[in-house]
């Protein structure tokens, strides 16, 4: 009698506390324009489900939360040179296709803002309000020599490593690569 | 159907009218009802599994084509 009952309380628990753990996680990998805004609007509308969302922002994908106005303080030529080369910023990340140098870039920009389209900053401010949790790979930072205020500090949750990424991961419903 | 708000979401494209949506019915109290005007055709899918996702009620579509009036019960807390 006393084990029904227990069934019976633990069930609905257990189910409770799946719906309230629910959780995406994305890696975005990419830095091109279309790719990061995909990742963000995947990531408001899970969060306006009620999921729990992590962002990993890896290599090129942390140009996305790079300041537009950061300086190159890389150390060393190389770094100095891919600084230079991938300066990144939420406002110059290229399309994935139809770039043109940046002709085919801006008349997406205008299409998007035509279309009532947040941009990628204004994507980021929502994800905040919505308590999505922005994180920065510190692998990254070491090998391109991006310094911490280089990006934007203020959005960012943690700098973290693939192992915390992945413990995040091993409990998401859904996890994606971008 | 009558609601007692109404949300505006004419002209803007997935996923913000379910955002804008998400963040109403928070301000809203349990067993009001919330109607949102979209001209996003993706939102008659989206609505329904959004309410199956929050535990919300999904009350119907009225309208057709650009002018979709979309109505929510709120349950959850």
């Amino acid at each position: 009698m006393s084990s029904t009952t227990t069934e019976e309380k633990v069930i609905p628990e257990s189910k409770e506390e799946k719906k309230t753990k629910e959780k995406v996680t994305m890696v975005v990998f990419s830095g091109d324009l279309d790719k990061v805004l995909a990742s963000f609007i995947i990531a408001t509308g899970a969060a306006s489900m009620g999921m729990d969302v992590t962002m990993f922002f890896t290599f090129w994908g942390l140009n996305a939360i790079k300041k537009n106005e950061a300086k190159n303080t890389a150390p060393g030529v190389m770094k100095k040179m891919l600084g230079v080369l991938n300066k990144g910023g939420s406002k110059r990340l290229p399309l994935s296709k139809f770039h043109m140098g940046g002709m085919g870039t801006s008349m997406m920009k205008k299409l998007m803002k035509q279309h009532k389209m947040p941009n990628i900053d204004e994507m980021i401010d929502l994800a905040k309000q919505m308590n999505v949790k922005l994180l920065a790979c510190t692998i990254t930072l070491d090998i391109l020599g991006i310094s911490k205020d280089q990006l934007r500090e203020d959005v960012i949750d943690g700098y973290v490593g693939a192992v915390s990424y992945l413990s995040e991961a091993k409990d998401g419903n859904v996890n994606l690569f971008i | 159907m009558t609601a007692d708000e109404t949300l505006d979401c004419y002209g803007l494209l997935c996923p913000m009218p379910i955002v804008e949506t998400a963040k109403k019915i928070n301000e809203m109290k349990i067993d009001e009802v919330l109607e949102v005007l979209s001209t996003d055709e993706g939102i008659k899918a989206d609505m329904p599994a959004w309410c199956d996702a929050t535990g919300n009620e999904f009350l119907g579509i009225e309208g057709e084509g650009r002018d979709l009036h979309v109505f929510v019960r709120k349950i959850a807390g």
